[in-house]
Order: C-alpha cells, then sequence, then structure tokens
C-alpha cells in the first residue's frame, strides 16, 4: 500500500465532492460540512476526556505508588466510562436557595467554552476546524467565557464556599491570564501572526530547530505555568481547595451537572497542552510530514500528551500555593518578567541579525532574564526570610 | 440570505438582552444580560467580517469588564441579593437624559450617510490595524497608554482610601 | 472568511444545546427524591448562619482593575506583533514606550503594595 495516498484532505475533499454531486445549493453545502465538523470536534472532545481522565488518575496513581484504576476493562481503561454512566443516573439537587437560571446555565457554559477552544487547534496542516486570523485572541475570548461560567456557579448556588470559590476562581484565572497571554504575544511577533496553523507553520525548519521552545524558553516557561494557573491545576488549585473550602464553586452540583464540570477541567487542561504544543512545540511539525501530511495528526497529539503528562505530573507532585503566595507569584514575578522579555525580544528582532546568530542571541536573553529574574527573586525571598521576627501574629490567609 | 437570517436573529437576542438589563430586578442578573448582550453584539460584529472587533468584544468586554461589574455589584453590600426597584426618585431626570440621547443619536444617524454598496473586506485588516496603531494613529496609541495608566493609579488610590 | 466561522458558529451552537440535552435526557432516568434537608446548602453538615452575598474584599476589586488595564493592553499589542514584521525601528520604540507605561503602572502598584494580598 502506498503510504503517501493516506491523506486527510483526500477524505474532505471526496466529501465535498459527495456533496456537490448531490446537487445542493452551495450555502447548504457549506452548512453541512460546517456542522460535520462541528460533530466531529465534539466527539473527539468527548472521547478524548475519557481518555484523559483514566490517564491522569492512572498516572496520579503511579507518581503516589498507587495502582490507580485497574478493575474496569483492561487496566482500568473503562472506568471512565463506568463512571460518566453512574453520573447519568445521579440524582440531581439543586439547592433550595440556588438562583435557579444561572445555576443551571452555569455547568453548560463551562462545556461551551472547552469545546469551542478545540475550533481553531491544528490537528495538522489541513486538519483545523477554523483556520482563522485571529486564532490566539479567539482562544483568549473563549478563556474569558470560562471564567465568567465559574463565577455564575459561585455566585448561583448561594454557598459560602462556592461563592469564595468562585471569587478565587475570578482572582486566578484573571491574574494568570496577563502572563499567559504576553508570552502568546512574543511567538506572535517572531512569526507575524495570529493563525494557530501559522504559528505551526512558522516553526517547520528541520528536525525541530525551528520551535520557538528553542528560541524563547522563557516565553515557554512563563505560559507553561501561567497555562497550569488557567487550567485550576495544582500547585493553582487553591480554587478547588478540598481541604479549605470543599470543592470550589462547584461544591453544590451534583450529577451530569457536576460532571460537565469535570469534563471542562480535564478538555481545559488538554486544550492549554495543545495551545503550548502548536505555539511553542511546532504543532504537528516533525520528520517526514511534508511526505505524509497523516503523520502530522500523530506528532501533534504525541507533543500534546508530553505537555498533558507534565500538568499531571506537577499536579501529582507539588503542594498547594497559598493565595497571596499565588498572587504575588503572577504579579510580582511573571507579568515582570513577560514584558522584559517582550521588550528584549522586539528590540532583538528589529537587529536584522543574520539567522543562526539571531536566533542564539534571543536564546541568550531569554536564559539572561530568567537567570535574573530568579536571583532577584531568591534575594529577596531570603531578605524576606532573615528579616528580624515581629511578635507572633497569626496570619491566618483571609478570604 | 443565510447571513441575513443570522442577522436579524442576532439583533433580536441582542435587544432582548439589553431589554433584560434595563429590567432585571436583581442586579447580578442584569450582569448576565448585559454580558448576552456584549455577547450578540459580538456575533454582529464577525458578520461585518471584523473579526478583530469581535474578538476584542468578548475578550475585553466579556471577560475584563462585565467581570468588573459583577465585583462591584459584590462590593457593595446595598445593592446584593436583595430584588432592586426598578424606579427611584431620579426617575424623571433619567428619561429625560435618556430621551435627550435618543434624540441626538437619532439625529446623528439619520445624517450619517451609509453605505450601500458592500466593500470586500481586505484580507490583511491586523496587519493593517497594527501598523496604524504605531504610524497614523501613533498619537491616539499613546494617549491610550496614559489613560490606562491613570485609570490604574486611579484604582489603587481609591482602593487604598477604602482600607485607611 | 465567514466560511470559516460558519464552523464556529455551529459549534457554538452544537457546544451549547449539547450539555443541556444531556442533563434533559437524564432528567428521563435519573431518581427524583426531594428532600428539604437534602436539599438545603452544603455546608458540611452544619446549619448556614446569615446570608451567603456577604460583602467581598475591596483587593479582588483592585485585582480586577489592573487586570482590566493590562488585559486591554494585550489587545493592542497583538495587531501590532502581527504586523510586527513590516515596521520600522521607530514604530517599535513606539509600541515599547506603550508598554513602558503600563509597566511604570504596574511598578506603581507595587510601591504603593497594591499588589500585596493583605
Amino acid at each position: 500500500m502506498d503510504l503517501s495516498s493516506i491523506d486527510l484532505r483526500a477524505i474532505g475533499a471526496w466529501f465535498h465532492g459527495l456533496l456537490i454531486s448531490s446537487g445542493m445549493s452551495q450555502t447548504g453545502i457549506h452548512v453541512i460540512e460546517a456542522l460535520v465538523g462541528a460533530l466531529l470536534l465534539l466527539i473527539f472532545g468527548l472521547t478524548l476526556v475519557i481518555f484523559l481522565i483514566w490517564l491522569e488518575r492512572k498516572l496520579a496513581g503511579r507518581i503516589q505508588d498507587r495502582l490507580g484504576p485497574n478493575r474496569v476493562g483492561p487496566y482500568g481503561l473503562l472506568q471512565t466510562v463506568a463512571d460518566a454512566l453512574k453520573l447519568l443516573t445521579k440524582e440531581d439537587v439543586t439547592p433550595l436557595d440556588a438562583d435557579r437560571v444561572p445555576y443551571n446555565l452555569a455547568p453548560g457554559l463551562a462545556v461551551f467554552h472547552v469545546i469551542m477552544a478545540l475550533a481553531v487547534i491544528p490537528f495538522s496542516n489541513r486538519v483545523i476546524g477554523a483556520d482563522i486570523n485571529v486564532g490566539v485572541l479567539y482562544l483568549m475570548a473563549v478563556g474569558a467565557i470560562g471564567s465568567m461560567a465559574a463565577l455564575m456557579a459561585g455566585w448561583a448556588s448561594n454557598n459560602k464556599y462556592a461563592l469564595i470559590g468562585g471569587f478565587r476562581v475570578v482572582a486566578q484565572l484573571l491574574s494568570y491570564e496577563i502572563p499567559l497571554v504576553l508570552a502568546m504575544i512574543i511567538p506572535v511577533m517572531v512569526s507575524g501572526t495570529m493563525r494557530m496553523n501559522g504559528l505551526a507553520v512558522a516553526q517547520g525548519s528541520i528536525f525541530g530547530f525551528g520551535w520557538f521552545v528553542w528560541t524563547l524558553p522563557l516565553a515557554f516557561l512563563i505560559f507553561f505555568v501561567a497555562s497550569l494557573a488557567e487550567g485550576e491545576r495544582a500547585p493553582f488549585d487553591l480554587l478547588e481547595a478540598e481541604s479549605e473550602i470543599v470543592a470550589g464553586y462547584n461544591i453544590e452540583y451534583s450529577g451530569m451537572k457536576f460532571a460537565w464540570f469535570f469534563l471542562a477541567f480535564f478538555m481545559n487542561s488538554w486544550v492549554l497542552a495543545a495551545i503550548g504544543t502548536t505555539i511553542f512545540f511546532g504543532g504537528w511539525q516533525g520528520p517526514f510530514v511534508d511526505q505524509l501530511p497523516a503523520l502530522g495528526v500523530i506528532y501533534f497529539l504525541g507533543k500534546t500528551m508530553i505537555l498533558f503528562f507534565v500538568q499531571a505530573w506537577v499536579r501529582a507532585t507539588f503542594p498547594r500555593l497559598r493565595i497571596d503566595q499565588m498572587m504575588s507569584f503572577c504579579w510580582k514575578f511573571l507579568v515582570p518578567m513577560a514584558l522584559v522579555l517582550f521588550a528584549a525580544v522586539a528590540i532583538i528582532l528589529k537587529l536584522n541579525l543574520p539567522q543562526p546568530l539571531e536566533a542564539i542571541t534571543l536564546l541568550v536573553a531569554n536564559v539572561a532574564i530568567l537567570l535574573t529574574g530568579v536571583t532577584l527573586l531568591g534575594r529577596t525571598q531570603r531578605k524576606a526570610l532573615y528579616a528580624p521576627k515581629r511578635a507572633f501574629t497569626p496570619t491566618i490567609p483571609r478570604l | 440570505m443565510l447571513q441575513q437570517v443570522i442577522f436579524i436573529l442576532m439583533a433580536i437576542f441582542t435587544l432582548g438582552m439589553a431589554l433584560g438589563t434595563v429590567t432585571a430586578r436583581n442586579l447580578f442578573h442584569a450582569a448576565l444580560f448585559l454580558v448576552g448582550t456584549f455577547a450578540g453584539v459580538a456575533v454582529l460584529y464577525v458578520l461585518l467580517e471584523a473579526e478583530f472587533l469581535a474578538v476584542s468584544q468578548v475578550v475585553v468586554y466579556i471577560g475584563a469588564i462585565a467581570t468588573l461589574i459583577i465585583f462591584a455589584i459584590m462590593l457593595s453590600r446595598s445593592m446584593m441579593g436583595k430584588e432592586a426597584g426598578a424606579m427611584n426618585k431620579q426617575w424623571l431626570f433619567a428619561a429625560g437624559g435618556s430621551a435627550l440621547l435618543f434624540i441626538v443619536l437619532a439625529m446623528l444617524l439619520s445624517k450619517v450617510p451609509f453605505a450601500t454598496q458592500v466593500a470586500p473586506v481586505p484580507p490583511d485588516t491586523i496587519e493593517q490595524i497594527g501598523s496604524s496603531f504605531v504610524g497614523v494613529y501613533v498619537i491616539p496609541f499613546e494617549v491610550a497608554s496614559v489613560l490606562l495608566l491613570v485609570a490604574l493609579i486611579g484604582a489603587i488610590m481609591l482602593a487604598r482610601e477604602r482600607h485607611g | 472568511m465567514l466560511q470559516q466561522y460558519g464552523l464556529i458558529g455551529m459549534l457554538a451552537l452544537i457546544a451549547l444545546a449539547f450539555p443541556f440535552v444531556v442533563v434533559g435526557f437524564t432528567w428521563l432516568i435519573r431518581p427524583k427524591r426531594p428532600d428539604p434537608i437534602k436539599n438545603s446548602t452544603y455546608e458540611c453538615g452544619l446549619e448556614t448562619i446569615g446570608e451567603t452575598w456577604v460583602q467581598f474584599r475591596a483587593q479582588y476589586y483592585l485585582f480586577a482593575l489592573i487586570f482590566v488595564v493590562f488585559d486591554i493592553e494585550a489587545m493592542f499589542l497583538f495587531p501590532f506583533a502581527v504586523a510586527f514584521k513590516q515596521l520600522g525601528l521607530f514604530a517599535v520604540i513606539e509600541a515599547l514606550l506603550f508598554v513602558a507605561m503600563l509597566a511604570m503602572g504596574l511598578i506603581y502598584a507595587w510601591r504603593k503594595q497594591a499588589l500585596e494580598w493583605q
């Protein structure tokens, strides 16, 4: 069999031809194609989440010297399916004091925002829902809907824990959106496009040397840390904080509505990993991808899985931050570093250096800024540590 | 054809949400209706092929401004939970002001020469916006940064006053 | 161009409807046994005291305000970043001035201890 004939484009072209031959109007064809594309993305997302939940539980289990799910199906693979079926049949308790309409709307919006994000993710050169001009900004816009959903859930549950959780979500998601976005602007500046696929194409030189993670490692680090916070993951999971506020904004939700928040959480993590892959790890780029476009999908999913694995690893390993630490880490460390990096990259790119020299200068600047930042952070922290202790006043972090 | 249908549906949706914003008794609900209005306007921008405006609308208005409004509602104790009346003592002035604004807007709209021909939207609008920020419109661009700085300083001053 | 948004619009419709359809479906098969205790606000078994919607700290509002400023800054910087390749050195300096102005705001907030979570 000729492997190079496996081209996902061919399937699309075949389907397009089929629709034309059925004698439909132009608008009708567009509508049906959009419908099929949207359904494919939805099905992909749901199947993916079933796998991701299993993967994360298994990984956390192994990392913490447990077995993880191992009863239902081979290696416990069907555990999530069983859980989903169970949640489908569970009673749905709505607290009497809840603000009904926003309460019921919130889980739907949470799912809505993660599924919408799938639309601009380039799985391969041509396998992308919609390669729009404003791809990166679109993801930001979709994320804004997510924090709105959390705020609605927190408010409408009429529960103190939920409200505190909702507030923490918004404080955290809003704060970490700034370093996340600033870190995403830098690759946009280097490649000169906001299209998600354009960003992947721009990193296309051989054997991964063109990936932005090599020339802009600091931008990737800022992005990754901020994406942990945006994904509500440990060490930034204080908006769920089981031991303090029980479960955060989704405490009053049960049955399928809780399942939607759960699904949104896992899919959001994956989407953030996918964005990281696209922007910093060359997306679908890899060896022989020009000869065999279908390989791109495999590369893309593989790289995304590795990033997702690192996220899960961090989650299973690190303890939770306190809210004041979380906020100062963002505003006093990540944001200033991102701003300095932005300025440095802008200036270096305008020096018009020849190619290998430019990449090396970028790398050196990144490392230098990172080292300076870490040194300053270490110095101030040490100063705070050895500062003369005042009389003991219990510092209960206020809500 | 399809575009017109979507436009009409979205316009009705936006107007309905706007109506909800001003008539909702619960302030939190009013804020959520406002979010719906913003979303509707964003879709209208997409129909005009102004993608950058559409995403800015969502990012800035839904992501930032609406959140700020909800925070403000939650900060002011007197406004929360209770059903606020739609009428108060100032209704007469408010009605007068709104009527005046409506007249001004209506007059402006009747004077504006609306394009009846659809011009093709250039494909690289974002690049054009970007280069005009630092080109033709550099003064407003820099003034915007000063404005943002002033807003930041003002916010900090106000918040400090609350603490002290 | 609008064709691209056709898929997004369709996805929006489906993604908006789907969760509610599934919740509606579970309504058919799930048990429904409400109970005043079960439906009361969950607070680890204690009865809830006072209202939930109490006044919140001004700190949250302050951070939201700082966020708004930086969010708008980012919105301005994105088109600049896209056009970056065609811009001259002077234009880049103008944009850096824009960033510096906001960095000053951040420094001001820092010095005034507005970034402190008390």
